[in-house]
């Protein structure tokens, strides 16, 4: 356990001091805040708009950039440090190939749980003060909890594509397409299958469907007790046949656990 | 106390079709400093993972300190394990006392205890000035010197050293050895990977010279030497020809170098007699054969038994 500490703490430093957590504690204060502010200015209004509206917004935007942070922090954790030999050098002290994937899981994690936390949090605050309405901080506690699920998800996919390429430049491709097949090609084919194929999925089946997406789930969890006005496309159909938040909640965590456990496998398969 | 450090026992390691190192047996007792010699591919970095138990054997057996080093139970031995890896850069936005901390806080030490090893070490190899800067400003023989510095935190018991001197000044090297002396002292046992490199003669036990993953010779170097029958070379001077006269001796003579005689181990001392009852002798030089024409010589004969294979 000392060991994981370790490690954990010493990841954790390197996102304080690569300034990672403040640029992404900022870009999300930034965002909540501007959208709960100006999110209605497309209707013509500025000011605060409803509740579900700002999470609705919130959870459409952060579905893009939080799996893409969550990427960018973490694609090189471990073929950077095999480039620069680092790695072999860990494994020759007394740490386990677990212990080390552990620790930095739980270093880069905190970052993204932080800068969840702060940034976000920061808005369901000033939007408590304006609205004066509890159901503000039940709303963004659901909403911070699974974004906070949704990056850690993300950043055990990256060890997947850290730990199994030898060159940090494919890593970086990889987290890239990686992130254009969850958080966009996954739902156009979605759609696609929606409209273009007749009868070919029935409700129950594309909430299936989407249970395949950690993105989606994150979607799901933010939109289903929302007014299904404020949400359109293939998620309003997923939402009337609506899981219920402790089944989402299980499946984004398995979005966690699995992918983490697969690294930890291939890890300890891995040739050095 | 009898037992070996480290025992490999016709150990050997192939990937798919290559064999990095065939079956190699040897044993390396407390308190002795091995060196390891061969070309970049001959097997020394196979050899030194096997030891560490990062990889383990394909065929036979490898022991540190009494247990497999890939097992289980082998692991809180190595903390008493130091290693320098042939190329490792640190992570270089960190400082110097900061890898070197964090390094020591894995061997085992408390944050405290291990700050404070962090800074001695830092001193042992020279480079307190910086350890407060990142290692991205390192020179190359700073880093060189870090990288020792991790190797030597919790007094290893056994250190294994790929390429220790590479971008070292004579200085630092000289400090470097003068360490591995006292470490030795100290009762470590010591593997020296490296080419073969001047001055490393003195600091040696014994060297094992690999080629091509095959053991090709081991054992001290005075025991090198005879194996290889590599002849002594003799310098005399003031003899002004006299030694192109002599018949005892101009048999000894060869075209390529006429001023100096090569002379079989032997028959050193009755060739020395007869130079000395030569009146003008003036001065004479004699040299045994170095480390480096006895590892040419290895190689060179291995090469030689490869071509005459690949022949037949």
């Amino acid at each position: 356990m000392r060991q994981i500490l370790t490690v954990a703490n010493k990841e954790f430093h390197d996102g304080l001091r690569n300034r990672w957590l403040i640029s992404i504690t900022l870009i999300f204060a930034l965002l909540s805040i501007g959208l709960t502010y100006f999110g209605a200015a497309a209707s013509g209004a500025v000011g605060v708009a409803s509740l579900s509206t700002t999470v609705a917004s919130l959870a459409s935007l952060a579905v893009f950039l939080i799996p893409l942070i969550a990427l960018l922090l973490s694609y090189d954790s471990f073929v950077g440090e095999q480039e620069s030999g680092t790695l072999l050098l860990l494994l020759t002290y007394p740490i386990s190939k677990s212990q080390l994937l552990l620790g930095k899981f739980i270093g880069q994690g905190s970052i993204i749980a932080l800068a969840t936390i702060l940034g976000f949090g920061s808005s369901a605050v000033l939007l408590y003060f304006q609205l004066g309405d509890i159901e503000v901080l039940i709303s963004f506690s659901v909403f911070i909890f699974s974004a906070i699920l949704l990056g850690l998800s993300f950043t055990a996919i990256s060890y997947l594509i850290s730990l199994s390429v030898s060159e940090k430049s494919k890593a970086a491709g990889f987290a890239l397409i990686t992130w254009f097949l969850f958080a966009l090609a996954f739902d156009l084919a979605l759609l696609a299958l929606l409209v273009g194929v007749e009868d070919g999925i029935s409700q129950n089946g594309l909430t299936q469907l989407m249970m395949l997406n950690p993105a989606d789930i994150f979607r799901l969890v933010n939109l289903s007790g929302l007014d299904s006005s404020d949400v359109n496309g293939a998620l309003a159909v997923a939402i009337n046949a609506s899981l219920s938040q402790g089944q989402l909640f299980t499946a984004l965590i398995a979005w966690v656990a699995l992918p983490l456990t697969l690294a930890i496998f291939i890890f300890k398969r891995k040739k050095l | 106390m009898n037992t070996p450090l480290v025992s490999l026992i016709d150990a050997g390691k192939s990937y798919q079709d290559l064999d990095a190192l065939k079956s190699v047996t040897m044993h390396l007792n407390q308190g002795e400093v091995m060196g390891l010699f061969g070309h970049n591919g001959a097997g020394k970095t196979t050899m030194m993972k096997l030891i560490l138990g990062v990889i383990s054997p394909s065929r036979g057996k490898v022991e540190v300190m009494g247990m497999a080093p890939d097992s289980k139970e082998a692991w809180h031995s190595r903390s008493k394990i130091g290693y320098l890896p042939e190329n490792v850069s640190f992570y270089e936005q960190l400082t110097g006392l900061e890898v070197l901390s964090y390094f020591a806080k894995l061997k085992g030490f408390t944050n405290g205890r291990a700050k404070k090893q962090a800074i001695d070490l830092l001193e042992q190899v020279g480079i307190t000035h910086a350890m407060k800067r990142p290692v991205k400003t390192y020179s190359k023989g700073m880093r060189q010197r870090l990288g020792l510095a991790q190797a030597f935190i919790g007094e290893p018991k056994l250190l294994l050293l790929d390429e220790p001197t590479v971008g070292l000044d004579p200085m630092a090297t000289r400090d470097f050895y003068q360490t591995v002396d006292q470490l030795k002292s100290n009762g470590s046992s010591v593997i020296l990977c490296s080419h073969v490199l001047p001055g490393v003669e003195q600091h040696i036990d014994r060297a094992m010279i690999l080629s091509t993953g095959q053991l090709l010779a081991m054992g001290t170097l005075a025991e090198l030497r005879q194996q290889a029958a590599l002849p002594v070379a003799i310098k005399p001077s003031g003899l002004n020809g006299s030694v192109a006269n002599d018949n005892r001796l101009n048999g000894f003579l060869t075209s390529n170098c006429p001023e100096t005689l090569l002379v079989p181990e032997q028959e050193k001392l009755s060739v020395l007699r007869q130079l000395l009852s030569h009146e003008g002798l003036d001065d004479l030089q004699v040299e045994a054969a170095n480390l480096e024409q006895v590892y040419q010589h290895f190689l060179s004969l291995h090469e030689k038994k490869n071509e005459k294979g690949a022949q037949g």
